[in-house]
This record gives C-alpha cells, structure tokens and sequence, in this order.
C-alpha cells in the first residue's frame, strides 16, 4: 500500500553507522568504485552524496531510489514515528512544486513512486521509463531541502498516519503482540519502539518536531542514490551532479551507541486482546553482520536462520507443522543487515488442538538440538543451493536490486556485500553454527510473548500485558 | 508556485516525446497446444539463465460445487504426496535443486508453478518432480487431515481479521446463488466435510490437459520450451474444459449489512459486478476507474477521502474482470466514529464522477500514466509471466499487449461517461460495514 512503513524486512543482507555520520573527510568527488562483473558502479558528490548505478539492460525502464540514514532506530521516546510521518509529508510540496504535484507529475510520466520507512532508513523511489530520469531526480532534489511542511497538510496528515496504525497494528492482535513483544525485549537499544510510534506519540507530534527532523538528516552527505536499470553510469553521475550537486553538506549529529543492558534471566509477557487463534513469539537476541565481533558469527546466525526456516524441507516445517503436527503454521526470521542488535525470532500458531505449550517445547528443543548436534552437511548443501539460485531469481527484479545496495550503505555497511553474500554463506561450517547457537541461543538472552485470545463478540475489548519472570 | 509549475510543463512535454517515440518492447508470445489440449504461452527471455513455469487449471473456487474450499484444498495437496514419494521428499527435492514450487487457488483459477535455473542438471530433475506432483498425486489420508485442519486455522485466522470479515460478506450478499459468493478458504461446515475421494474426483475432472493454460517465460528457445510443456502437462489426461459459468445476475436493489467487530477501525466495502475479461466496455470502465480510484494518490476517491479530509490510510476503487463478471469494488478503513462520514463520501465522489464523468485534464493525464508506464508492466520474466498466463487462461487475443496502448488512447470521455452510466449503478450496491456496532 502506499507510503507504507516497512517493519519486517525480510531482505537478505545488512546494518550501520554508528558515530561517524560526520561530513566525510574525503570529499573529493568521482567514480570511487566498480563491481567485479563491470554492472555496478560507485560515484561521491563533492558534497558527500553517494550514487550507486547498477545496469540492467533487459528492459527500456529504470529505478531511482533515494535513501536516508534515518528512521525509527533514531528516535526518541516523545516523537516515535516521526521518520514515517515525515515521509509522508514529504509529498506536501515545496515552493516549486505544491502538495500533491510531486505525484501528479511522476504519473503523468507514467510513473510509479512511493516511499518506504523502515527501522534504520527512510527511502523514496521513482519508477519511469528510462529516458524520463530527469524528471525524478530534479523533483527529489527540489524535496531535499525545500519541504515547505504547511500546517494545515500536516494535521490531515497526522490523521491519516493514525488511521494506517489502527490498521496495521491496532486492530491486528499478532502485530499487537509483536509490537509489545520487541518492547519488552529491547529497554534500551532503540528497536523497543515500533517504527510507526507510539499512539500517544502520533497524537502529540508538532509540525515543530517534524522540521527539525528534516532540517536534521535530510542532507546530500546523508543520503544515498541508487538507480538500477536499462542506463549509462556516467550518464546518470553527471545528470546527478546537475540536480544534486550545488546541495550544501550538513554537520550530521553524532550517534550514541544506545546499546542494550544485559538481560539477566528469560522475559515473558502475555497479550490478551479479542483473536480466534493464540500465538507464540520467542526472541533471542543477537548481533548483526554490523554489530557482530566477526562477521562469520552473523552469516552463520543467517545459516542457523535458513537451517529451521529456509524452504518447505527446513526443520520446522518437515518436524512440526507435518511431522509432529504441533503447529498450524511456525516459521524463524533473523535481519543479517540491522543496524543494532536484534533478534532470532521464533513464531507460530498451534495446530487444532495442539498448545502454547506445547509449541513452545517444541521450539526449545530445536534451540537444544542446534547446540547438541552439528547441522547434516546434506541440509548445508541445499541452503547452499537456495542461495546460490536466490542470487540469480533476484536478478528479475530491478527494485530488489536497487533495494539491496541501498539498504546494505544505508545500515552502515558495504554495497559489496551483496557480492560476498554467497561466498560468506558457502564459507559457514557445522561448527560455526554450533558455536552460534551456544553463544546466543540461551535463556538469558530470551523473550517470550504469547497472544492469549479474547472473545471476539464481547465488546469490552479489554487489553492486559502481563510481565513476569519465569 | 504557478510560474513554477508552468516553467516546469515544457521539460515535461520534451521528456514524453522522447518516451513516445522510443520503441516498445513487447514481449513476442508464441503459442501452440500440448497433444493432450493444453494450450501453451512461451516468451523467450534469454538475459537470466532462469526458467519460470506456471501451470493454471480453470479450477479456482467457482469450481467448487457444493463443497467450498474443495479447490483450493485440492490444490494445496499437490505437494503432499505423489508418484509414492511424499511431502518432505519433494520439498527436499526442490530445495536441494535450488528450485522453487508454487500453488494457489482462487475464484477462477488454480496454479502450480515452478521457478529453476536453466543448467540441465538441475531443471530436469526439477521438471521430474513438477510433472509428478500434476499427474500422479497421491493425496495421502493423513496429510489431507493435517491440510484439513490448517485451513480450519486459516479460517479462524480470517474471523479476527475486519478486512477479511468484510470481504467474504461482501461476495456472499453480491454474488448470491452464484459460485464467485463461495469462500475460496471454505467454511467450518464444508472443510469438515470433504472426503478424500472429493479431491480426487475433482482432480480428475479438472486437472486435465483441456481445462490447463501452460505459460512460460525463460532462456529456454522454442523446442526446449515445448519440452517442457510436454513433460510438464503430458501426463494429464486430456480431459475435458470446465463448464461454462453462470452469468452473474445484476442488483435489484441496494443492500446493507454490517458486522460488530471489536476494532478501532469500521472497514467499508461497497460495490456490485463489473466485468468480465474480454467485456467490450472493459477499456472505458478501466481507465474511468483510474481516475476515479484506481490510480493510488492522484485518485479521485483518496484525494476526497484522504488527502482532504484525512479520514483514511487507503481508500480505492477497482474492477476486478474474471470470467463471468468480477466485482467492482470501493473501498475504504477509518475509525468507528467517522465511518458514516467516510461512506457519504464515497458515495458522494462515485455519484459525481458516474454524473459529470472525467474532465478532459484527468482523461489525458490518466492515458499518459498508463500508456508511458507500459514499458514497466512488462520489464521482468515474473510480470510477463503473470500477463500471459492471464492472456491465455482468459484466451484474450495474442495482441492483447502490443495493442493496450491503442486501446487505451482510443477511449474518450463520453464513452467513460456512458459506460460507468450503463454499468455502475449506485442506487443498488451492495455495502458492507465491519466495525463497532452502529
């Protein structure tokens, strides 16, 4: 849907940048970089702005998609979901360009755009057929600096953002439970708050709050361009001089490290809000390919992740939703390329008839099982084969291509990341996956919520989080 | 900001007839039919070295019969057993392979694809399973009881679920005794009774080569292409097409109804049937529908519903053509108290667009977004994947894309205004509320 927030990036890569958002040190502009194959190509701006143009010639179209170093992860209590409210008024206009003009002009081109917020960036993007990328790059870098943020637009606004909450999260009791849940499991480290805000945030957000946002982060050496698609490198580093070269660099503010405090002992809390299913979240937590002390301790985590969730063969599917039939439907997810750490996430439904409990025994004994015995070299070839095939299938999509470089430079890491993936993947050994699973799967290091369903006809809607150490 | 906008018009005018001029790439579907009846849609894409199949059987929800949820409970048994080998071999077979295998069900259609790179060594052996799971499935008793109760769970899933809740409302009341009202997903009642020998009986009645549509896309040529057609679908007996659909009987009168649901938000869906594939007012009801609530934010709907007044994250229109007349369908979310409000509004900007039709301003920008953002409907295998399975299963002329732009260019606004005068009747919609009591 549209400008949309994007929490459950499921993308394979990625994480950040710390405290060095400083303007570079080395400003000097230019070509910096070419990819091993010859189809990605790394320029800088004077004025800091990174450009990464990936060809693909297939079809007369491309993709331009601009992407900021925020999002919620940089956030405080008091204006949470200020970066995605901030996107959306990103299409009330500038002076040159008035509300809604942004749009109209994008599709009368022929155009599709939207905009995505997500934990760790904020990323708009503009897909035309190739000749029209003139026209995408001069009204994104007219919104750069020239937001006008009317008053009026941004209280409809508001509104607006507070609807898409009440359907996204308000009145889905699973996203309910899993906004509660990462609450609790995080205190400190900035993913406790969802990327959307918090209701009473939304509700007290100043147009105030949102200028100084912009003014804040919305700066060339804070972003980063990707276009993907049938173009000519050197071509698009000039027409990206042309609209955002004379755009002065910012002095970005430092960034605290905002790390969580160790946990001491397993945290559980229990949602009640009217379902007709129950459902079962567990997090444990776990460093990222950024935050990680090796990077093979992130890319084994990726390993572990694919080994219980990867395909239809992979141990939770083959074990408990057919063999044992404990679940109706349970799945893992880990995100390689977060800028903090984050968690591996076990979910699931019970199957009719089956238990919370049960499914949650279940789950344990998986974890047990990936620190007792080394994972079979035959499941380590057929992730092997899933990478290695997933490598060439994204090659279909020019957004996903796009998407991948930008997010990787956006967290904080290296665009060339995305070539090393399946190498980083084939390298993992059984061991490695041991050690990980030892290291970070312990009860210390773990959350557990559970969605305990209401009745659905009864009108009282009441609502109770439970903490409780167990 | 006028001088702005007006300065801006001649970059944007120079720019379109650069994108006007430049050549289209159509995709060159070539076409033949399987010994066994199925016809088969082939492009040629030799820049990956991918291959995407998609198998589609006229054999979606409205094939149902009495049982609802029989096709898509069907079709989610293709993967659990077959040829003797079951369901963890198969999905170890095509996870070692690097391939990916695929099934859905709908109203009108059910599908099985498979997505493979193209070395021998692994789309041969992944052809083998592919064949197998379409021509010698086993369904096994005690994975239909688990596939049983899965959909049991998937059923509850949707009763928490307002937007789900209005949706199965909304084509039960629209469709009536018309197979497009059975739930794809089934009921308690009809999932608790299916039999196995319902699966199998309809497996064999419509899992047939006469009733499949065989689309593929890939770095495969011609005489490889018709390798795998064969070796996909060959194993079907031929069978016969499935019987032609009811039409759908149009609205006497207006309906409401509303649901109490314990949400924040009152869901709001209003509508009645649209078209078909291949309708002769499909041109004029598409693009006046694009300018009415087609179109995301430019939109007509959200530019009263949202950009105005702020009263929701999403509000749209849209046809959805099928085989016999799909919904036309508004829609839209917002908080309990403003939901009358929401709806008056709706109303109101259908009432007006269906009276005064579109201005000349709104036609032209409409037909520019639409003809110049052709080239990117069509700018990956799986999006032409998806428009030939479409041409053929709808069997719509081979011309069908090469000819949208003309097509397209050719509506004017009288012919927008008398099709939605003809066809869209606002005094007998269905509307469908789901949300605090009202």
């Amino acid at each position: 849907m549209l400008r949309q927030s994007i929490r459950f990036t499921s993308l394979l890569l990625a994480a950040l940048l710390g405290g060095c958002t400083q303007l570079p040190v080395n400003t000097e502009g230019g070509k910096i970089a070419t990819s091993d194959d010859g189809t990605i190509h790394e320029y800088r701006l004077d004025n800091g702005m990174q450009l990464i143009v990936k060809e693909d010639h297939r079809a007369p179209v491309m993709i331009s998609q601009l992407w900021y170093k925020v999002g919620a992860s940089y956030e405080h209590i008091g204006i949470t979901g200020v970066s995605h409210v901030l996107e959306h008024m990103m299409f009330k206009g500038t002076e040159k360009h008035p509300a809604g003009e942004f749009s109209r002009i994008i599709a009368e081109n022929g155009g599709s755009e939207n905009a995505f917020t997500g934990r760790d960036y904020t990323s708009y993007f503009q897909q035309l057929e190739k000749s029209r990328l003139p026209i995408a790059f001069e009204l994104e870098a007219d919104r750069m600096r020239n937001l006008q943020l009317p008053q009026e637009e941004f209280l409809k606004e508001a509104k607006v953002v507070m609807e898409e909450r009440r359907l996204r999260t308000e009145d889905k009791p699973t996203a309910l439970t899993y906004e509660k849940f990462m609450a609790t499991a995080f205190q400190v480290n900035p993913y406790h708050n969802p990327v959307i805000g918090w209701m009473d945030d939304l509700k007290n957000l100043t147009v105030e709050d949102l200028q100084q946002w912009y003014r804040t982060w919305y700066a060339p050496n804070n972003a980063t361009l990707v276009v993907a698609g049938d173009v000519d490198p050197d071509a698009v580093y000039a027409l990206a001089q042309k609209h955002f070269g004379d755009i002065e660099p910012s002095v970005l503010p430092p960034q605290k490290p905002r790390s969580e405090p160790e946990q001491h002992g397993e945290r559980r809390i229990t949602v009640r809000q009217p379902a007709e299913l129950p459902m079962l979240l567990m997090g444990y937590k776990t460093p990222t390919l950024r935050t990680a002390e090796a990077p093979w301790k992130a890319y084994a985590m990726e390993v572990l992740v694919n080994i219980l969730d990867g395909d239809d063969s992979a141990r939770i599917t083959r074990e408990l939703v057919r063999g044992e039939e404990l679940a109706a439907s349970a799945g893992a997810g880990y995100d390689l390329q977060a800028r903090h750490d984050t968690l591996l996430l076990l979910q699931g439904t019970p199957a009719q008839g089956r238990s919370i409990d049960e499914l949650e025994a279940a789950l344990r004994l998986q974890i047990d099982r990936l620190q007792n015995e080394l994972v079979s070299r035959e499941e380590l070839a057929r992730i092997k084969a899933q990478v290695t095939a997933a490598k060439v299938y994204e090659l279909d999509s020019i957004f996903y291509q796009a998407m991948q470089l930008g997010m990787l430079e956006t967290v904080g890491l290296d665009w060339r990341e995305a070539e090393r993936y399946v190498e980083r993947i084939n390298a993992i050994t059984p061991e490695q996956v041991r050690i990980v699973a030892r290291e970070f799967l312990r009860p210390e290091r773990l959350t557990v919520a559970t969605l305990d369903p209401l009745p659905l006809d009864d009108n009282t809607s009441a609502m109770e989080v439970n903490h409780a150490a167990r | 900001m006028p001088l702005a906008k007006r300065l801006f018009a001649p970059l944007l005018l120079a720019l379109l007839s650069i994108g006007g001029n430049a050549a289209l790439a159509v995709p060159d579907i070539q076409h033949w039919r399987t010994d066994n009846g199925a016809r088969v849609y082939f492009v040629e894409a030799p820049e990956l070295p991918m291959v995407d199949i998609r198998v589609v059987f006229d054999a979606g929800a409205a094939r149902g019969g009495g049982l609802p949820g029989l096709a898509m409970l069907t079709n989610g048994m293709l993967e659990e057993g077959a040829g003797g080998l079951d369901a963890d071999t198969i999905a170890r077979r095509f996870a070692s392979l690097g391939a990916r295998f695929s099934a859905s069900s709908h109203r009108d259609m059910a599908t099985a694809g498979l997505r493979s790179l193209t070395k021998p060594e692994l789309l041969q052996p992944a052809m083998e399973t592919f064949a197998l799971l379409l021509s010698q499935p086993d369904f096994p008793a005690a994975a239909l009881e688990r596939v049983r109760k899965q959909m049991l769970t998937g059923l509850q899933h949707e009763e928490q679920q307002p937007d789900e809740i209005a949706s199965k409302a909304f084509y039960r009341t629209l469709y009536g005794d018309h197979p497009y009202a059975s739930p794809p997903g089934g009921t308690r009642a009809s999932i608790e009774a299916i039999s196995r020998d319902d699966v199998e009986a309809y497996y064999r009645r419509y899992y047939v080569g006469a009733n499949a549509t065989v689309a593929i896309v890939g770095a495969v040529d011609r005489g490889q292409a018709m390798q795998l057609a064969e070796q996909a679908v060959g194993g079907l007996k031929t069978g016969h097409p499935a019987e032609t659909l009811h039409p759908v009987a149009s609205l006497q009168e207006a309906q409401r109804e509303h649901i109490d649901h314990p949400s924040s938000q009152t869901h709001v869906l209003m509508g009645q049937p649209g078209v078909s594939r291949g309708d002769p007012d499909y041109f004029p009801l598409y693009l006046g529908n694009h300018i009415l609530g087609g179109s995301g934010l430019v939109s007509r709907i959200s530019e009263e519903v949202r950009e105005k007044r702020g009263l929701s994250y999403s509000a749209y229109s849209y046809f959805s053509p099928m085989r016999a007349k799909g919904p036309f369908v508004l829609g839209l979310q917002t908080r309990n108290e403003t939901a009358g409000k929401a709806l008056q509004v709706l109303r109101d900007t259908l009432v007006d667009f269906r009276s005064e039709g579109p201005t000349g301003e709104e036609l032209e920008a409409a037909k520019r977004n639409i003809t110049g953002g052709f080239a990117l409907k069509v700018d990956s295998n799986s999006d032409i994947l998806g428009y030939i399975a479409m041409i053929g299963f709808y069997q719509l002329p081979l011309d069908y894309l090469e000819r949208f732009n003309e097509r397209v260019e050719a509506v004017t606004a009288a012919q927008i205004r008398d099709a939605f005068r003809r066809r869209v009747n606002p005094e007998t919609m269905v509307t469908v509320t789901v949300g605090a009591p009202q």
